[in-house]
């Protein structure tokens, strides 16, 4: 597995300056952020468990990867999620009040209690609401990007997207009409090693998922998605790039799903615990923890305080939420259109009033 | 005979087809080593080898636009679409080709396939993991539309479908793939498509409904003969092809139609029965016909019971069904 930025073809094609190293503090923020996410995730897990949550994706082992490549872009690059990236929107600054509103579906949710746990998004952040037919995102986020050209406006968009959905209509949609319109995107593929239970090998015969932008007329980079700086590197590089009207780039991060697809899935039915534990050993986590304390950037006191100050930040959100009052139960009627047309509003006095004369309860 | 859950059924009946037809082909997400997210082809993969039990990539129109051609040149595919919620990225493959092959080729290129997914609500699956979409195949001239509500009927039905010469979209309710169990036949048991069942029988108000509404269309008829209303519920089991003289004869019998769907009412399957009872037995009704639907709106998460139609809705419809008029 290389542990370093492989280009399948440079990047750097076009790329004028040098992209600079984040700074300590970045850094240790940046660890900061992956460090929430791992104890969110942790404890959204523990949630599930216990019936407080109906279900949860988790991104264990994808920290760095999100964080890395989050953290090179500006608040006003629009992002498309797929479902799986929580430290991203950590990244992004969304109050982690909102995820857990979110994941509750409770009256705190701006999404009013409407998608499953993990599928939200926050028009102020720039963050669009993820849907779960994977692939979809790649090409809204083409058009996001023609738009913004169109409007002179210098940003770009980013596509997040897994190895299993390089197979999807969307993907190949997407990459091709960016490569056309040499559009300001960043595909950016996360390749954990499986899709549910089919593995990388099985997805597609290509030798990477990055060698399949060559077929499109763009660029693509292998990173290993374990190394925040690695990732972080080749996302800069690629926005200065787009940015410089170099176009679309497509990443391929390699990391590894260490968790179930979703609390519905059980990974012991398709692989193996050596391979599980291989990657453990590459935990992006623990990885960049020893480079923060080999630059003295960290020490153990602090990490433990990290972790602490992350827990009892997700322990209060969830007292919180757990506080509110549920959604209003008619607030299902709002948002078909933008204004509820009468025959709708026929049907939600009818249930209002079966709700009056408690022949149905929320 | 013996007792299983529908999910179960569904398993024997794949298991019976690709036991005693080699041309039966199973292809999917997950359906091999994984067993299927709701582990309905469990322990298929490891018995009938990798070849017919195929682990597929991430994509729906390759599933299908691939069962297409084997059913093309011969064989019987059975694709399982993971969800209904993510069929839509092989529309194409259904509605323009699966289901006009037959017609385009002047009656050369039957495409016999059945396609399998698991829908509908009730299991806090949100948007995309609850819908209830056969409205949009049943509209679709060239494709059948099966959705068993028993274990008898899920295996029954699955295996006229495997048997039967045109394509077939057989649609699970999976919010009862467990939690109904019933006997089952064992060996080559068969329900003929275009049956429908009366679950139970009645003088005053027909229901008509299928998949995972039979259940409690069942508990609120039950419900109203404590009251004194004899609910007649008559299961569709098969949308496409409809048993229409069923569906009069029921009407004729008791002058009152409730029809029971968790799909939205607007276009629903629903607004075809209705308008069928309107041209065809319109004298024989003596109270107007009444829906009982998902709402004409997207699927909620958080809501999803004051969504769904549930025994309360339905029983209190047939109550006011009864009294009209
Ligand atoms: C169109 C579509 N088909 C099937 C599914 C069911 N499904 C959900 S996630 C998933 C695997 C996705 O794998 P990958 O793209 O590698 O992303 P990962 O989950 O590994 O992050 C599948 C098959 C879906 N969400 N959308
Ligand atoms: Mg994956």
């Amino acid at each position: 597995m290389p542990g370093l930025v492989l280009a399948d073809r440079a990047p750097a094609e076009t790329t004028s300056a040098p992209i600079p190293e984040p700074a300590p503090a970045e850094l240790v923020r940046a660890y900061r952020t992956m460090v929430f996410a791992r104890a969110m995730d942790e404890r959204c897990l523990t949630l599930q468990r216990q019936g407080r949550i109906g279900f949860y994706v988790p991104l264990q082992g994808q920290e760095a990867a999100q964080v890395g490549s989050a953290s090179a872009l500006r608040p006003e690059d629009w992002i498309f999620p797929a479902y799986r990236e929580l430290a991203v929107a950590l990244v992004r600054g969304i109050p982690i009040q909102l995820l857990i509103d979110q994941f509750f579906g409770s009256g705190g949710d701006e999404l009013k209690g409407r998608q499953m746990p993990n599928h939200y998004g926050y028009r102020r952040f720039n963050f669009v609401t993820a849907s779960s037919p994977v692939g979809t995102q790649i090409s809204q986020a083409v058009g996001t990007a023609l738009a913004a050209r169109y409007r002179r406006e210098p940003i770009l968009t980013i596509a997040y997207f897994g190895d299993g959905t390089t197979s999807s209509n969307d993907f190949h949609a997407g990459l091709n009409l960016a490569g056309v319109f040499q559009t300001p995107t960043i595909f950016f593929c996360q390749n954990n090693q499986w899709a549910i239970s089919l593995p990388r090998e099985r997805q597609t015969h290509s030798t990477t998922l990055a060698v399949k932008a060559e077929a499109y007329g763009l660029p693509g980079v292998v990173v290993d998605g374990t190394d925040f700086r690695a990732v972080y590197a080749a996302v800069a590089a690629a926005r200065q790039r787009a940015l410089g009207g170099g176009g679309p780039t497509l990443i391929e991060a390699q990391v590894y799903r260490l968790g179930p697809h979703s609390t519905s899935d059980d990974p012991k039915r398709y692989r193996t615990d050596e391979e599980l534990n291989a990657w453990k050993a590459r935990d992006p986590l623990a990885r960049f923890k020893l480079e923060l304390m080999d630059a003295k950037l960290l020490n153990e006191d602090q990490d433990h305080a990290l972790w602490e100050a992350a827990r009892q930040e997700i322990a209060r959100a969830v007292a919180q939420t757990e506080a509110t009052p549920p959604v209003p139960p008619l607030s299902f009627f709002d948002d078909v259109y933008a204004v509820v047309p009468p025959a709708l509003q026929e049907e939600r006095r009818s249930l209002e009033q079966l709700l009056a004369a408690g022949t149905v309860r929320p | 005979m013996t007792e299983l859950t529908l999910v179960q059924a569904v398993n024997r009946a794949l298991r019976h087809a690709l036991q005693n037809d080699p041309n039966v082909i199973l292809l999917g997400e997950d359906i091999g080593v994984n067993g299927g997210v709701f582990r309905a082809t469990e322990g298929l993969q490891k018995d009938f080898g990798a070849e017919r039990v195929i682990d597929t990539p991430l994509s729906e129109t390759g599933i299908v636009g691939a069962a297409i051609g084997m059913a093309l040149y011969g064989l019987r595919p059975i694709p399982e679409i993971q969800f209904q919620d993510f069929i839509f990225p092989a529309f194409d493959q259904i509605v323009s080709e699966l289901a006009k092959f037959r017609y385009r080729s002047g009656g050369q290129y039957p495409c016999p396939l059945v396609l399998r997914a698991p829908y509908g609500g009730g299991i806090k699956g949100g948007l995309y993991h609850s819908q209830s979409n056969e409205a949009y195949f049943a509209h679709t001239p060239g494709l059948k539309v099966v959705i068993p509500s028993s274990p008898a009927d899920a295996k029954g039905l699955l295996l006229s479908s495997i048997a039967d010469e045109d394509p077939v979209l057989f649609f699970e309710p999976k919010r009862i793939y467990r939690s109904v169990t019933g006997e089952v036949p064992d060996g080559d048991h068969r329900v003929p498509l275009g049956t429908a069942a009366t679950v139970r029988e009645g003088t005053d108000v027909s229901v008509f409904c299928y998949g995972a509404m039979v259940p409690l269309c069942t508990a609120a008829a039950e419900r109203l003969a404590n009251d004194g209303t004899s609910v007649e519920v008559v299961d569709l089991r098969t949308l496409v092809p409809l048993d229409e003289p069923a569906l009069l004869a029921s009407v004729e019998k008791t002058g009152r139609a409730v029809i029971v769907h968790e799909a939205p009412r607007f276009c629903g399957y629903g607004a075809e029965l209705a308008a069928i009872l309107a041209e065809k037995a319109l004298y024989s009704l003596q109270a107007p016909v009444c829906r009982v639907t998902g709402y004409d709106t997207p699927f909620p998460y958080a809501l999803e019971n004051l969504y769904l139609p549930g025994v309360e809705r339905i029983a209190e419809a047939i109550r006011s069904t009864a009294r009209a008029g």
